[in-house]
């Protein structure tokens, strides 16, 4: 996985440095502040994707989740509660919503693909019905940038981002709980068989995501006066493309946040190099595809390269 | 039946013969210079007790597994290549206990997939499907309609289905494999109809079978095999099933198992009156005493895993009660069974035993998570002085415990599963096919660290489906059959041929 990691890391370092000869203004401060605060509701998202995946599950109804928790944060800022209230309110939305996949997927014994791809169509379709594609607007003042002005919104968007980063790291690494979001996603029989409640770790899992995703869509609705209720589209591949480049593997049990980490500044930076190159943006996701690509290979041949020393 | 012997010479030639096969698996070689000759229009019966190489034979003959030595001869031309297509192409079909169906496909289809040589791009045509898996089910007299999806039919059914997919193609040898297991005795009588017509075309039949009663019924030879060697081949009629059972039992079992005696405690687990529909299990009663190791036998399939995991919590029982030094124990998933002081090292430790991914140390601590913690947070130094502790006690070699799980070899595999289950400190201790597959070595000591835990005072419940582990190794054996205890052996009674017999239901022992 580090050889992933270092793999995956040449690769952008290459593409950093064409951007450096090419186009140096992609390293404006404007420009990367800019990078930062678009991608810290990705990154917190890619979080909530890394522990559902490293649990051997996944979860595909983010995207939607999404709009539909923009919307409920729009809703309740409109409707003048305490910007606390509101943040409380939206992550205990998100919670509830990913709650339903948990169950769907603990309780019902439905595979989580088929559970979150049925969560995914219903949330859309849910909300398209009750707005009418209607946008949430009005939204006050003191709700944008959490009312710190843009520079502290700002500063407080990447901050909680890099803080759930930071608490998620070491949770994963240092708790009991992240010791069994490993164990299930590796064998669910052997954790099952050492006592490990996998059901209750496998609920657990969906129900952050949801409330992670929560906290994605409260971070990302601060920054404008409405909100649409098409948000969200094609988030749950990003996530989880990240997740898929910073080596952690599909089926679960192996991986880590600082990968996904990786997986986000590599795929942030992407579009915007794009821009800067003057290549057509439609490039996107297919490069998005053929990195996502390179490095399954290179994980795939790194694992032979194993087996063959431990022969 | 003399008649139907006495037919042409062609009938009574020498069809399929295996030459001095060798066959190992690892360090353990599950075929000795096997050698069985199968004559054309002859039920030639296969039997032994578990693991005497009966389904590695199998595996050689239909090309499953490649020999690493020896010979398949068909009408006197050695098959080369062998294959599990070729064998197929040369009219060697097997039918398992276990149906080997397509569930959602049509019984049509089911045959016509085994039978149709075109490629992916062969045109389908129904209709011919159907006439041709009517005929071939008619030819067998099975009442079934083609038409139907295979997963709707009744386990004879499907064997029967089976049956006909076989005889869709050429078939000239036909290997059933416990194909009663299953039956009713009615099913079974249609079914020795069909073999017998079968024989009587001169098709060379190997037919696998555990009842032994039913051998003279159906059988013209029975050739015995025991810890992968050919001990006898003989004529249906001239053995009985006692003779039977000496043979497969055979072997003097002695010190391969050095078990210590340890001083023997009062009762520390029973087991009262346990019954499970869903394990398959039911009215069993024991009691295992400190110290104790009480053996496990029985054939593959005789329920003693699901009791195992039935008192492990993993199977919810019906009735009856588990108590443990007297106070009775609710357990209803293995979180509980490791609180009350039980612990379980499953039989199949590569999809149950350890989790691969993981380091060593996590798996051995993965069931104490709580002692290598402070509140929820893990305590690492407390994780690797435990873990070291295990691996030098349990000479677990590794490149460190930090190295995944997964990458250690079978043998050192399972011992990272055994300190798992005795780091939870455990009182009863329930092992299940505790050395399959790994290397005398490794054997040896997962033999001496039961004996060690025995002479804490701990209570073994040792399951084996290796009669020499369990001669050696126990104190006192229970047989299961069918999902139940067909009777507990005393060290003294307990003999090969004791164990067999109950296990086998053998009543005139």
């Amino acid at each position: 996985m580090t050889r992933r990691l270092i793999a995956i890391g040449g690769l952008w370092l290459l593409l950093l440095g064409i951007l450096a000869v090419r186009a140096p203004n992609f390293f404006a401060p404007e420009n990367l502040r800019d990078m930062a605060i678009t991608n810290a509701p990705a990154l917190v998202v890619s979080i909530g994707m890394t522990l559902v995946i490293l649990a051997g599950e996944i979860d595909v109804s983010i995207g939607s989740q999404f709009a539909v928790l923009s919307v409920v944060a729009g809703i309740l800022a409109k409707s003048g509660l305490p910007l606390p209230m509101v943040a409380f309110g939206t992550l205990a939305s998100g919670a509830v919503l990913g709650s339903v996949n948990g169950l769907l997927v603990t309780a019902m014994g439905i595979p989580s693909i088929v559970a979150t791809l049925a969560a995914m169509a219903f949330w859309r379709e849910f909300l398209r019905w009750t707005t009418q594609g209607a946008w949430v607007e009005g939204i006050p003042a003191t709700f944008q940038w959490m009312g710190l002005g843009q520079t502290g919104g700002e500063l407080a968007i990447v901050g909680s981002a890099a803080i759930l980063f930071a608490v998620a790291t070491w949770v994963t690494g240092n708790l009991k709980l992240g010791r069994a979001v490993y164990a299930v996603g590796s064998r669910r029989e052997s954790a099952r068989l050492a006592g490990i409640p996998v059901s209750g770790v496998t609920f657990g899992v969906f129900a952050l995501m949801g409330a992670f995703t929560a906290l994605a869509a409260f971070l990302d609705t601060v920054r404008f006066t409405q909100v649409q209720s098409s948000a969200g589209v094609g988030l749950e591949l990003k996530a989880i493309s990240a997740v898929v480049i910073g080596g952690t593997s599909i089926t679960g049990g192996k991986g880590s946040l600082w990968g996904t980490l990786m997986g986000v500044v590599v795929l942030a930076a992407i579009a915007p190099a794009l821009t800067f190159l003057g290549v057509n943006a439609f490039w996107e996701k297919a490069i998005q595809g053929a990195i996502i690509l390179a490095a399954v290979v290179m994980e795939r041949a790194a694992m032979k390269g194993d087996r063959a020393h431990a022969r | 039946m003399e008649g139907c012997r006495s037919t042409t010479e062609y009938n009574r030639a020498l069809l399929l013969e295996a030459k001095r096969i060798e066959k190992s698996y690892g360090g353990v070689r599950a075929l000795r210079q096997v050698s069985f000759g199968l004559l054309a229009g002859e039920v030639h019966a296969l039997v032994g007790e578990n693991g005497a190489g009966k389904s590695t034979l199998i595996r050689v003959l239909t090309g499953a597994v490649a020999a690493d030595g020896g010979s398949v001869i068909l009408d006197g031309r050695p098959i080369t290549d062998n294959s599990p297509h070729r064998s197929r192409e040369l009219g060697i079909a097997a039918i398992y206990q276990q149906p080997a169906i397509f569930p959602d496909l049509t019984v049509a289809e089911n045959i016509a997939l085994a039978n149709e040589t075109g490629g992916l791009f062969q045109l389908l045509r129904r209709g011919e499907r159907i006439r041709r898996a009517t005929e071939l089910l008619e030819s067998i007299g099975a009442e079934i309609d083609p038409k139907r999806d295979a997963g709707t039919l009744t386990m004879p059914e499907q064997q029967l289905v089976e049956i006909a997919k076989a005889l869709g193609g050429k078939v000239r040898v036909l290997i059933l494999d416990e194909p009663t297991a299953s039956l009713t005795e009615r099913e079974t009588g249609r079914l020795f109809e069909i073999i017998r017509k079968l024989r009587s075309e001169g098709t060379g039949i190997i037919y696998i079978s555990h009842r032994l009663e039913e051998l003279p019924l159906i059988a013209d030879r029975i050739t015995v095999l025991r810890d992968g060697e050919t001990i006898s081949t003989s004529g249906a009629t001239e053995m009985n099933t006692r003779d039977l059972i000496r043979l497969m039992a055979g072997r003097e079992l002695s010190a391969v198992f050095p078990k210590r005696e340890v001083p023997i405690g009062g009762t520390a687990f029973e087991v009262n009156g346990v019954s499970s529909a869903v394990a398959g299990i039911s009215g069993i009663t024991f009691a295992i005493r400190r110290g104790e190791i009480l053996g496990f036998a029985g054939l593959v399939g005789a329920g003693r895993t699901q009791l195992a995991e039935t008192i492990y919590g993993i199977f919810p029982a019906d009735s009856g009660e588990v108590r443990l030094d007297g106070e009775g124990l609710s357990i209803r998933n293995p979180g509980d069974a490791i609180r009350s002081g039980i612990a379980y090292v499953p039989e199949d430790r590569r999809s149950h035993g350890v989790a691969g991914e993981l380091p060593v140390r996590a798996n051995m601590t993965l069931s104490i998570l709580d002692r290598v913690s402070n509140g929820p947070a893990l305590d690492e130094n407390a994780e690797r002085l435990i873990a070291g502790n295990w691996i030098s006690s349990l000479q677990v070699k590794t490149d460190g415990m930090d190295e995944r799980a997964g990458s250690l070899s079978g043998g050192n595999q399972q011992k990272v599963a055994i300190a798992r289950a005795l780091a939870t400190g455990p009182r009863v201790l329930i092992v299940d096919e505790p050395t399959q597959g790994i290397d005398v070595g490794a054997k040896a000591e997962c033999h001496r660290i039961m004996c060690d835990m025995a002479a804490k005072g701990v209570a073994v419940m040792m399951i084996s489906s290796e009669l020499a582990e369990i001669l050696g190794m126990s104190d006192r054996v229970a047989v299961m059959r069918g999902g139940r205890i067909a009777g507990i052996l005393e060290r003294g009674q307990a003999t090969a041929e004791s164990i067999l017999a109950l296990a086998l239901g053998e009543s005139n022992q």
